[in-house]
């Protein structure tokens, strides 16, 4: 048990894991504790961890990370058109087909780094979006987006003689996949996506990527061409990007291209470096907060807010109902870049720095001896 | 003992930066198991001429052979894994990692090769490794040092860590950039007596000194490059005596 993970792995796997698996009651007091926005929390909190495992070991940022999420919903939603509405069989052909697509993005970014592979990604990623949009309408359907109809040939349930009536959800063998079980489900994935990028950090391959975001050319004269390490990286997280993708299609058989625009890719940016780059557990923590957050925002509108502030004078009610409305709604991408700018400036390392920051000074309260200079690498 | 066995061979190099020619006509051979100094000024092409072996400049005409083999066109990575192994002027090291983990890399490069998607294993259960990389950083002296993070140890700890990096690949040549630069006397003396202990297993060395004492007690033979040019070469009493080398170099400015 010792070799195959550590003390400290284990206890944090199996603390994450009761943290989930229970999250519908501990988020109920928050009025967040619904399948709809839960299943959401893991989607996004699968597509951070994967976007991790590129950005925060291997020190590579991509801005077209959401290709390879839309990539993932597209291939799913076509599984469950062309061969059944099994969920299963359509999360391992969306992992395969992003993983494919990441693949041949990746390797032709990869010719460069630095900012100018972050542009390529961005590149490729617009050209993804537009190609959705035009060309590729047969395979996406446009605008309206790809859905699931009665009408589609559905090849392995027809082979089983399965029929359905009524509008075709997905199904995990045999039982629909909506509210709890839905959550439940993505959760089951969130868990089995955190367990394999914990084991990937504490790899020497894992070492290998943190050993390239620390300095490239001395792991080029150390003997490692770095190529296929940050390729494998890549691709990696483009599959994780594919899962979220694909599960997002699971819990919505909707796939519309909006999904791969850039807004999407700098959001899971915001999400890992909000929750803190480079540890475990701060991009699912960023991406809670941020889908909390807009979701809650969001549904703000004027009447809510005159209401929220009609203790304040008449006038002056009015006056701030008009500058809090800018920041919800349509306009809490303003609140979104506001926290960011905050976080980026005082807490460099995130909320996970945060974290660290304060049991650093609970530690040297309850302990004065201790010297503060102890410095080891974060534990995570 | 009078067989000559080239093992690092520069022909005819030159290498020109726009208008510079930083370096002109190198000639220079290694012999297996010696260690080779190259001195000189400030700015006369040393590091650059290293640069070369390594594959980190191409030349701009000449080729460097090693063992047979034709390194020039090489990448820096398929360089290392024929066994050429460097310490840099200023340290290249992974300021983010443990020490520990700085010397086991290069081990892991060295047993791996260039490339092992190696993410099943857990880390910790390197158990060969992480005993090799131990007792390196022992034998330079680092051992209490292993949980640090790299970057905040300080310049002398650096170098050696660096040292130690080169060291447990077992390079068939070691290229020494400077290595006791920036080190107080006694942390150099430590790094001679490594160096020497080195010498005793037979690994080749080229290694760039400003310091004349480390030269003399450590060198088989000595370069002397001026301006790109190697101006005298020999063993450390020919090149102390020639006049030219007292010129331009010994007696001159330094
Ligand atoms: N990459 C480079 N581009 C342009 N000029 C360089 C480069 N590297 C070295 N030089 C120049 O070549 C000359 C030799 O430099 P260098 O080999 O570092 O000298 P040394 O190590 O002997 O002090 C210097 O004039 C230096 O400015
Ligand atoms: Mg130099």
């Amino acid at each position: 048990m010792t070799t195959f993970m550590s003390r400290n792995d284990l206890f944090l796997f199996l603390g994450f894991t009761v943290v989930v698996l229970a999250m519908p009651i501990w988020l109920a007091p928050f009025g967040a504790g619904y399948p709809d926005l839960l299943q959401r929390f893991m989607i996004f909190g699968i597509f951070a961890v994967g976007f991790n495992i590129l950005f925060g070991l291997t020190g590579y940022l991509s801005f077209g990370h959401a290709a390879f999420f839309g990539v993932g919903s597209y291939a799913a939603v076509w599984s469950f058109k062309l061969l059944t509405l099994d969920a299963i069989p359509a999360m391992i052909f969306a992992v395969l087909i992003s993983g494919l697509f990441a693949l041949i993005i990746g390797f032709l970014c990869l010719r460069r780094s630095g900012i100018y592979f972050s542009i390529l990604t961005l590149a490729f990623a617009q050209m993804s979006y537009n190609l959705a949009y035009s060309v590729l309408t047969p395979i996406t359907n446009g605008e309206t987006g790809l859905q699931l109809t009665l009408a589609d040939p559905r090849f392995l349930d027809a082979a089983m003689g399965q029929t359905f009536s009524g509008q075709p959800v997905p199904t995990l063998l045999g039982q629909q996949l909506g509210g709890y079980a839905g959550f439940y489900f993505c959760a089951g994935f969130l868990i089995l996506s955190f367990f394999i990028a914990q084991r990937i950090a504490g790899s020497p391959f894992g070492m290998m990527l943190k050993a390239i975001k620390s300095n490239q050319t001395r792991m080029q004269f150390t003997g490692f061409n770095t190529r296929p390490y940050a390729l494998s990286a890549f691709v990696i997280s483009g599959m994780y990007a594919g899962l979220a993708g694909a599960l997002l299609a699971v819990t919505d058989p909707l796939a519309g291209a909006e999904r791969m625009q850039w807004t999407a890719s700098g959001e899971v940016v915001l999400m890992t470096i909000l929750g803190g780059v480079g540890t475990l557990v701060g991009p699912v923590i960023g991406a809670w907060i941020i889908k909390y957050f807009e979701n809650i925002l969001s549904a703000l509108n004027d009447n809510i807010l005159a209401r929220f502030w009609s203790f304040l004078p008449e006038g002056v009610a009015d006056v701030v109902v008009k500058i809090t409305s800018k920041f919800v709604g349509d306009g809490w991408h303003l609140t979104l870049g506001l926290a960011f700018v905050i976080v980026v400036i005082f807490l460099p390392g995130g909320i996970m720095e945060g974290v660290r920051r304060i049991a650093a000074a609970f530690r040297r309260s309850g302990s004065s001896s201790a010297k503060p200079s102890a410095r080891t690498q974060p534990a995570e | 003992m009078e067989k000559s066995n080239v093992v690092l061979h520069v022909a005819d190099v030159h290498k020109r930066f726009g208008g510079l020619h930083a370096l002109a006509d190198i000639d220079l051979q290694v012999e297996e198991g010696k260690t080779h100094a190259i001195i000189g000024p400030n700015g006369a092409g040393k590091s650059t001429l290293l640069n070369v072996i390594i594959g980190k400049l191409a030349p701009t005409s000449g080729q460097v052979v090693f063992d047979g083999t034709v390194l020039t066109g090489r990448k820096p990575y398929q360089i290392n894994q024929l066994g050429i192994a460097r310490v840099f002027q200023t340290p290249e090291i992974f300021a983010d990692l443990s020490v520990l983990h700085n010397v086991m890399i290069p081990a892991l490069a060295k047993r791996d090769g260039m490339f092992k998607l190696n993410m099943l294993r857990s880390l910790d259960s390197e158990t060969g490794i992480r005993a090799e990389a131990e007792h390196m950083l022992e034998d330079v002296g680092m051992i209490t040092r292993r949980e640090m993070l790299a970057g905040s140890l300080s310049r002398g700890d650096k170098r050696r860590m660096e040292l130690a990096m080169c060291l447990i690949q077992h390079p068939r040549l070691l290229l020494l950039d400077e290595p006791t630069a920036g080190m107080s006397r006694h942390d150099t003396n430590t790094t001679i007596e490594l160096l020497k202990k080195i010498k005793s297993r037979g690994m080749t060395k080229v290694i760039i000194e400003h310091d004349m004492h480390v030269v003399f007690s450590l060198a088989d033979k000595i370069s002397v490059l001026a301006q790109g040019r190697i101006i005298a070469d020999g063993s450390p009493d020919e090149v102390r005596g020639n006049p030219k080398v007292q010129e331009a170099y010994l007696g001159g400015a330094h």
